[in-house]
């Protein structure tokens, strides 16, 4: 373990090094696009090296935080500049990482104007993705969970589709209507421990009566963010209208804040109000699932399918975290990596036709096989990957939460393996529509097939949902530990608040 | 007595702001308007040499028998309210000499504005604190009025008139209720005198005094005047209105509340409660409909007292320290806000839609970037200074125990936010129309200043948040 470097603030602060260089470029408009791209991209490869320092000097024996950094920032009121990683959050600083420079490089000819401000935009959104995960002070954590609203909410409203001002304002108030509660619950806890220390606040203890209330005001912020049914609203139209790039880190990253938060935050700080509220949370996983699979096979615009299909794939990991069994935390961690990268995939997928057709409409395609073989297969890889196929990386989680949410409760089990039914159905006949069938309309016949550039973007992530499905203990090893301790340390708390809600209506009969 | 008694050495700022309006004054009436810019620089000098003696003197204590007080509470709030009212000045000089408003009285009265601000942080009794309040007051409404030969801005110096003179008459009313019933005038006698338990005659006097005091800082219900004066006003002299008074009358606010009241927290927090909550909302939800920026500007602020507001509510030191953090980042926006909508002339006309800011990240991406961060800030998003006001007021909030007024608060940032992130929208999302004028170099001064101290305020939060404890802490010492 090296600890004589800043490893982590360098991971998350080298990026804004780039933004800065990309912001004082000058000269002719076509030059100055150029600089930015390559100055974003390897500013985001570096950043992405770097964090592979974190992946092999990495403990995985350790349980508790490694990497730790400490500076003095409001000592006074004991709210410090805190980083730190654990088995929970390091794979999403990977994720954050790889998926940075596939998003610009996915976006090196699809983003023609304002090419500079878009590669600030993303490069100051890996910083703050990057800090939400690494934060260990509470008030730092806010400060980069809710700044990602800035670059996102621009991506969306500056390069975005037709409805992108709708999208932008909805993704942006409905994020900060559920975090601004989130802060409440945080000043709350604050001004109960007296510090905003996560790793304090974690074996704080708080009285079992208030935490229910601070349970409601994280899950407001976190149920937003991963989207849970009924706030999901916003996810399809941000979708639809952000540029590939920007769906591609919604869907791989943003999400997973909220689930993250789950288990850093809810679980961890207030355990008894996690267990009380588990049935609400199962209750919405099983909504999610099936209701929003059911929307996913009625929709007409691809990028719309996919995002339901996120939300159904949320709804596996939301259920799997609070089944607290061994089997259904890791399945819910690995599926929440594996679906950072197959619904980033796809989205890169959809991208690719865009780019040709610009159109998104599922009818206006169809028989793709023909004109792009290449295509044909990345898409149908990941659209296996989707659907759970044995051997992608899907498969291990929804496998997992399902055996995890099994030994919790069969019935949450039982319904949401539909999911995984349904999920094929949409997917499969998604995948019939685009690709298979007859070659008929004539501006696909002109379509070309892969680029050498889109197939460097889809290389890393074909690698990682094989090596995922096939040798999933390279990933497990790095939270199983971490579970285990995890489950150790809160679930005999989730339990005596289980019990006698339990044992009453059994004294009732009697 | 003797003259030593007075101990006029800790009114030096305000003694020395008095001499150097009435010299410049002089001055003035000697040169005509053609000179303005001279008083007006020489204003600014004044303001500043004031901000360099309330700084280097640490010394506190009563002055004037008991009638004004030098602590470090009122150090802080003159220091921003003269920061403010000097930046204020340098921002009317370029506006005022195109739009025709170069006199030289224009600066001065902001100086004699300040001098009554001056005199109202340091009101130490109910007269002094009238007298300062009414010094300023009439300043304003002269300034509001300057440009006499525009309808618009004759309606606004009047309708600020009519009612700031009924809002004192409340406050008169009230104050002269107080002394019936407690005998006293003085703050520190009436702290002494009064624990807890208040007559009947006594809690309306106190609250006929928050009604003229909720009027000075345009808090709702009294708050009807804002907007109109707001946009009535020449747009450099809304800026002044926004910033440097409205300090001023929150700190007046809170050392009459706090100080002499101190110990019927519970007899006036509920009115608190209710103004800064419906202050608030009233500010999130009336925007939403506004065309006009400064129309615009005006609920923001409203709603932004109400922000302040909730620090005092708390009625505890936290509460007080996150108040006076707010105040002093809300001033900083407030000022860079109106800097760049000074910036908005097109072939030399000053131009005040929101819709006239279209694709101006295009066009001026500066000036974009600029009020992008202000609103960004005034939404209360991290990490810019803006959040950080929220931040402290609420966790007094919270820490207080009002936990229902920070829901309905933080909820109203989310409605609010709705404008403000609009406003970004229009700049960077809808298509460019014409471009503006060239900004004058002094605005673009203001605006790099106060857009670095919102952006990377964060680095410097500790020595800052160490700086308004110390403030509030002397609020509080029995």
């Amino acid at each position: 373990m090296s600890a004589s470097m800043p490893i982590l603030s360098l991971t998350t602060f080298l990026p804004l090094v780039g933004a800065a260089l990309i912001l004082i470029l000058r000269g002719e408009d076509k030059a100055v696009a150029r600089n930015a791209r390559y100055i974003a991209l390897w500013t985001s490869l570096i950043v992405f090296a770097i964090s592979l320092v974190i992946w092999f000097e990495f403990d995985r024996s350790i349980v508790g935080f490694q990497f730790e950094e400490k500076a003095d920032w409001l000592p006074a009121l004991d709210i410090n500049y805190h980083m730190g990683i654990d088995g929970i959050s390091m794979t999403f600083v990977l994720l954050s990482t790889l998926l940075t420079p596939i998003c610009i490089l996915a976006s090196w000819e699809a983003i023609e104007k304002r090419v500079k401000e878009y590669m600030i935009a993303f490069l100051g959104l890996e910083t703050l993705m990057v800090g939400t995960f690494c934060a260990l002070d509470f008030i730092t954590f806010y400060i980069f969970f809710e700044g990602v609203l800035i670059p996102m909410y621009l991506i969306i409203g500056i390069w975005g589709g037709p409805r992108r001002v709708y999208a932008s304002i909805k993704f942006f108030l409905f994020t900060l209507a559920g975090s601004v509660l989130m802060l409440l619950a945080i000043l709350a806890m604050y001004s109960i421990a007296g510090t905003a220390d996560i790793p304090t606040l974690m074996a704080y203890g708080f009285d079992t009566g208030i935490q229910k209330w601070l349970w409601l005001a994280l899950f407001a912020s976190f149920a937003v963010k991963v989207p849970m049914w009924p706030v999901h609203t916003w996810l399809p139209d941000a979708h639809v209208e952000a540029p590939t790039a920007g769906s591609v880190i919604l869907a791989g990253v943003l999400l997973k804040m909220g689930a993250y938060g789950f288990l850093r935050f809810s679980i961890p700080m207030l355990p008894e109000a996690s267990a009380y509220f588990t049935p609400l949370v199962y209750g919405l996983s099983i909504v999610a699932v099936i209701y929003t699979s059911l929307v996913a096979l009625a929709q007409e615009d691809m990028k719309k399918l996919i995002a339901y299909s996120s939300v159904a794939h949320m709804g596996f990991v939301t259920a799997g975290i609070f089944s607290m069994t061994q089997q259904g935390l890791e399945g819910a961690l690995f599926q929440m990596l594996s679906h950072g990268i197959v619904s980033g995939a796809l989205f890169l997928c959809v991208g690719v036709i865009y780019d040709r057709l610009h159109t998104r409409e599922i009818a206006r395609y169809g028989g793709l096989v023909h004109r792009m073989p290449k295509y044909a297969v990345v898409f149908m890889i990941f659209t296996m990957a989707s659907v759970g196929l044995p051997g992608t990386s899907g498969f291990i989680g929804e496998f997992l939460v399902m055996v995890g949410v099994f030994q919790d409760n069969t019935w949450v089990a039982l319904l949401i393996a539909t999911g995984v039914i349904l999920g094929a159905a949409y997917m499969l006949w998604l995948y019939r529509r685009i690709i298979f069938g007859e070659l008929v309309k004539e501006d696909l016949k002109t379509m070309l097939d892969l680029s050498l550039r889109e197939k460097i973007v889809f290389a890393p992530l074909l690698v990682l949902v094989f090596w995922m499905g096939i040798y999933p203990i390279s990933f497990t090893s790095i939270f199983g530990p971490t579970v285990t301790d995890f489950i150790q340390d809160y679930a005999p708390r989730m339990e005596a608040q289980a019990a006698p809600a339990a044992a009453a209506p059994a004294e009732a009969t009697q | 007595m003797t003259f030593t008694d007075l101990n006029l050495g800790l009114a030096t700022p305000e003694i020395f702001l008095a001499i150097a309006s009435l010299v410049l004054l002089v001055i003035g009436v000697s040169l005509g308007d053609k000179r303005m810019r001279l008083v007006a620089w020489a204003s600014v000098l004044a303001l500043v040499v004031a901000i360099f003696l309330t700084a280097s003197d640490s010394n506190s204590g009563l002055a004037f028998q008991g009638l004004f007080v030098a602590d470090g509470f009122a150090r802080f709030a003159k220091i921003l309210s003269f920061g403010a009212a000097a930046v204020a000045i340098v921002m009317s000089l370029d506006y005022a000499e195109r739009e025709n408003m170069a006199r030289f009285e224009l600066p001065l009265l902001m100086l004699l504005a300040s001098l009554g601000m001056g005199l109202m942080i340091s009101a130490n009794d109910l007269i002094s604190l009238y007298v300062g309040l009414e010094l300023q007051s009439l300043a304003l409404y002269v300034v509001a009025a300057i440009r006499r030969d525009t309808v618009k801005s004759t309606e606004a110096g009047l309708k600020y008139f009519v009612l700031g003179a009924l809002s004192s008459g409340m406050l008169l009313y009230g104050s002269s209720l107080i002394y019936g019933f407690t005998g006293s005038t003085n703050f520190s006698i009436l702290a002494s005198a009064l624990t807890g338990d208040a007559g009947l005659g006594l809690i309306v006097g106190i609250v006929f005094l928050c009604a003229g005091l909720a009027f000075k800082v345009s808090a709702v219900p009294f708050h009807m005047w804002t907007p109109d004066v707001y946009e009535g006003a020449p747009t450099p002299i809304t800026a002044f209105f926004a910033a440097a008074p409205k300090m001023a009358a929150i700190a007046l606010f809170t050392r009459v509340l706090v100080g002499p009241f101190g110990d019927m927290v519970g007899q006036w927090q509920q009115i608190i409660i209710f103004i800064s909550v419906a202050s608030m909302i009233l500010g999130a939800v009336a925007a939403i409909y506004q065309k006009n920026i400064k129309r615009l500007m005006a609920y923001s602020s409203i709603g932004n007292v109400g922000y302040a507001l909730v620090g005092l509510a708390s009625g505890t030191q936290e509460g007080v320290s996150g108040l006076l953090t707010y105040m002093a980042i809300y001033i900083v926006m407030t000022i860079g806000s109106f800097a760049v909508i000074l910036a908005m002339r097109r072939k030399g006309e000053a131009v005040e839609e929101i819709g006239d800011l279209a694709g101006l990240s295009r066009s001026q991406p500066a000036l974009a970037y600029a009020l992008a961060i202000f609103m960004f800030s005034m939404a209360g998003i991290p990490p810019f200074a803006g959040f950080f006001g929220k931040l402290f007021v609420f966790m007094a909030a919270i820490q207080a125990g009002l936990n229902v007024t920070a829901v309905i608060g933080v909820l109203a940032s989310v409605v609010s936010a709705f404008y403000y992130i609009r406003i970004i929208k229009v700049m960077f999302f809808d298509q460019p129309t014409e471009s503006f004028d060239r900004v004058a170099p002094t605005l673009r001064l203001v605006l790099a200043v106060t857009a670095i101290v919102i952006t990377f305020g964060f680095l410097a939060a500790s020595p800052f948040v160490d700086m308004t404890a110390d403030a509030a802490s002397v609020l509080f010492v029995e």
